[in-house]
């Protein structure tokens, strides 16, 4: 120990121990993360990251940046997570037709494969929410319709409708009818708060209270329509329609017959 | 005489001995009205009125106006274990559980909207036709107070069944009582018993829809039928027909069977109508809560253009001495209305005084007779129409792919431009079709054969038209305008100056008309 302590004031021991420590701290870590990633899945995820940027640099960089920075009319997709980009391609939201002032649902352009790998790739970039899996999905088990009712009806329902239908936002923006949409899309939605809709973060919403609104919106696009034609459900302006077209139009039809002179 | 006619005759006169009828029965069932689609219009109303009754009164017997709270555990289990009030709890027990007790409650409200509808094309055709001139002048009035009441109970039956959309309509009452200057939050107060949403508010509006109301409307209809009869219909002019007379069918049985079967009519399309039609789906709106809201809510059409009225104010206030007044809601919630509704019920009384016409009137205008009061007409259903498209400016935007802020400007400026441009074109419309009678009875009307002269000039053969239909199309009075002199016979300047001078020009603009076709027009053509 006399040995050591002797040139324990040298002036190389400095740098050594730095070189040392480093050593040290990268082979535990290259040692760690070796044991925890498998390297089979490794490999099929940096397969699909790699196609997910192809796709990526054919059909988005163009707006989004080749690095998917951002750019003058697209933002920045770092960080905005696999359930955002699942969202929003899935839906067929992006690509966007044109540059009108909301992207809308249509026929997505690419297919399940391939959104999957340009969640990946973007998912890569940074950390963001990620898709939910079909074991969270579980809204028959873990919802609850009355509950999702009137929780949809505090948050949802003044920008989407009592029944899900959809209404106007401020210039040209609307928020979209829930009809028809995936509940995986949903639950992004509620995630990552696309376009002018906000998030609804955890704290905000349990997962098992977006899981009963979830539900409650596939009861409202289940259920019949109770009292014949449901006219749309939006309220009384089709009713006031109806009245001043057909109801005051068939009686008016029978008045004029019923004041023909007899022949 | 057969067995039957035995029976009946002694049956009759057994009540006749009793009552006297026969002799007031057989002046009444005697009397005679005239035939024409258009009068058949206010019948629609009166007959969706006593639909309303019966079917209102069915609903009473399950509603329970009530804001008591309770746990819902009814058979619609969107909405199971949920807290809300009696009322809406009621209104659910009746959709889904009462037999027959969602197709009423269709009825009742499809007869409403059908009433409001009835109401307001009746009035549309009194207007247009003079029906209103003297001595009818009370009648409108009353007609006006049916309206109004008409909307006022129709808003409380919207309000009644406290669901979501019901609740956010007493929330915009309460926030337009609440704009009265000073008052307002009194008079809020006193209405609710405390702060809004209370408990007192449902039960309180459902003694007045209940009970109230409909007493105030069968009196004022009741009045209305009775000076129908007293002081006869009015006609169409036609040949025959005079301002003494009034030709048309006996009450007995020509009317007996067309009213009554028009009632069964009237009451078949709204049983139509609610049988295949969802119409206030009241489970979907959910129970009421203050923090909650729809998009897309809306009041029934009556009530749109006061909606679409306060939905394009702009955003106005002024604070002075403590408090706020809120123009935004004051000018189109309470000042507009109660311009638009003073000037209709006077409307009678400006229009004699304009044109000094005090004689009766039996026989109807047509409407391009009197192009000033139809273009005025047109006018204010323009008005109307443009505020009521603004009330459902969200659905209208999300359908045709416009923006609520497009919809917006377009109402705020249309509302100003678009009825004056109406009342120009109508105007003008009206002395169109004025010239196109005068040519039909002067020149006969167009045959579409094509004859070659000798010389070969090319001319069309006009047939005359029928003595009949000329004298309809020249039966009307050639307006004349007042012409009140500034000075009186000794040249002194007469009082009212101001006054008279504005009458005058009224009365001018009022009589503008093309000539109609004299005695000496048609000398004339026959010479040739």
């Amino acid at each position: 120990m006399k040995y050591l302590s002797r040139y324990r004031r040298h002036k190389a021991v400095a740098p050594l121990l730095l070189m040392f420590a480093l050593f040290a701290i990268g082979t535990t870590f290259s040692v760690a993360s070796a044991t925890t990633t498998p390297s089979q899945s490794a490999f099929a995820r940096s397969v699909a990251i790699d196609e997910g940027r192809q796709l990526f640099l054919k059909g988005c960089s163009s707006c989004h940046g080749l690095n998917a920075e951002g750019g003058a009319i697209a933002p920045s997709l770092i960080g905005v997570g696999a359930a955002s980009v699942d969202f929003q391609v899935g839906t067929g939201r992006m690509p966007m037709a044109d540059m009108s002032t909301q992207a809308m649902r249509k026929k997505p352009v690419y297919d399940e494969k391939e959104v999957a790998a340009l969640a990946e790739y973007v998912a890569s970039l940074a950390p963001g929410p990620a898709i939910p899996t079909d074991e969270l999905l579980n809204y028959e088990r873990d919802g609850s319709t009355a509950e999702g009712g009137e929780l949809f009806r505090t948050n949802c329902a003044m920008c989407h409708n009592f029944a899900a239908q959809g209404g106007a936002l401020t210039q040209g923006k609307y928020a979209p009818t829930l009809m028809g949409v995936e509940p995986k899309h949903i639950y992004e939605a509620l995630i990552t708060g696309p376009q002018s809709m906000p998030v609804f973060s955890d704290k905000t919403l349990t997962p098992a209270e977006k899981l009963s609104i979830i539900k409650w919106i596939k009861a409202a696009e289940a259920e019949p329509a109770l009292g014949g034609a449901s006219l749309g459900r939006v309220g009384p302006v089709t009713e006031g329609l109806l009245i001043w077209t057909l109801g005051i139009g068939l009686l008016i039809g029978v008045a004029v017959w019923l004041a023909m002179k007899a022949r | 005489m057969t067995a039957r006619e035995r029976i009946t005759g002694s049956v009759a006169n057994y009540v006749d001995e009793r009552t006297g009828a026969a002799a007031w029965m057989k002046k009444n069932l005697n009397k005679v009205f005239p035939d024409h689609w258009s009068f058949l219009l206010g019948e629609i109303a009166l007959y969706s009125f006593i639909i309303l009754l019966l079917s209102g009164t069915f609903l009473t017997f399950w509603f329970d106006p009530s804001q008591r709270e309770v746990i819902y555990d009814g058979d619609y289990q969107p909405l199971s274990g949920l807290k809300m009030s009696a009322a809406y709890a009621s209104t659910l027990h009746i959709s889904f559980e009462v037999r027959g007790g969602l197709l009423m409650r269709q009825i009742h409200h499809w007869a409403a909207l059908l009433f409001m509808v009835a109401i307001v094309v009746h009035l549309l055709r009194v207007y247009f036709t003079g029906a209103f001139r003297k001595p009818r002048e009370f009648n409108w009035i009353i007609g006006v107070g049916l309206l109004t009441l008409g909307i006022v109970e129709g808003f409380l039956g919207y309000s009644l069944p406290d669901d979501l959309l019901s609740g956010t309509g007493i929330r915009i009452a309460e926030a337009i009582i609440q704009a009265l200057p000073v008052v307002g939050s009194y008079i809020a107060f006193f209405a609710f018993g405390g702060a809004f949403p209370g408990e007192a508010f449902i039960p309180r509006i459902f003694t007045v829809h209940v009970l109230l109301l409909p007493g105030i409307f069968l009196a004022l209809i009741t009045v209305h039928l009775m000076l129908v009869w007293y002081q006869k219909h009015t006609q169409y002019p036609g040949p025959g027909r005079t301002e003494k007379n009034v030709v048309g069918y006996p009450l007995f049985p020509v009317y007996m069977a067309k009213a009554g079967g028009f009632f069964f009519i009237v009451f078949g399309v709204i049983a139509f109508l609610s049988a295949v039609a969802s119409i206030n789906p009241i489970w979907l709106y959910g129970p009421y809560t203050p923090g909650q809201i729809s998009a897309g809510s809306q009041p029934d059409w009556y009530m749109g253009w006061l909606d679409g009225l306060v939905r394009m104010a702009p955003p106005l206030e002024t604070h002075a001495f403590g408090h706020t007044i809120s123009w935004n809601i004051l000018i189109p919630g309470l000042i507009l209305p109660g311009i638009m509704f003073t000037g209709l019920a006077l409307y009678p009384f400006i229009e004699a005084w304009i044109s000094g016409d005090k004689r009766e009137h039996h026989i109807l205008d047509r409407p391009r007779n009197v192009p000033n009061r139809t273009a005025l007409g047109a006018m204010a259903l323009t008005f109307t129409i443009v505020a009521l498209l603004n009330g459902g400016n969200d659905i209208i935007a999300t359908t045709f792919n416009l923006t609520i802020n497009q919809m917006m400007w377009f109402s705020r400026i249309g509302i100003l431009v678009l009825p004056p441009i109406a009342f120009v074109v109508t105007k003008r419309l009206c002395l169109s079709l004025q010239r196109a009678d005068r040519d039909l009875v002067l020149h006969g009307r167009e045959t579409g054969t094509l004859v070659r002269m000798p010389r070969g000039e090319f001319v069309e053969i006009h047939e005359p038209i029928s003595a009949q239909k000329a004298w309809t199309l020249t039966q009307h009075e050639q307006p004349v305008p007042l012409e009140l002199p500034a000075t009186d016979a000794r040249g002194l300047k007469r009082p009212g100056a101001i006054k008279n001078k504005l009458r005058n020009r009224m009365s001018r603009a009022h009589a503008v008309a093309v000539p109609k076709v004299s005695a000496a027009d048609l000398k004339e053509i026959e010479h040739h």
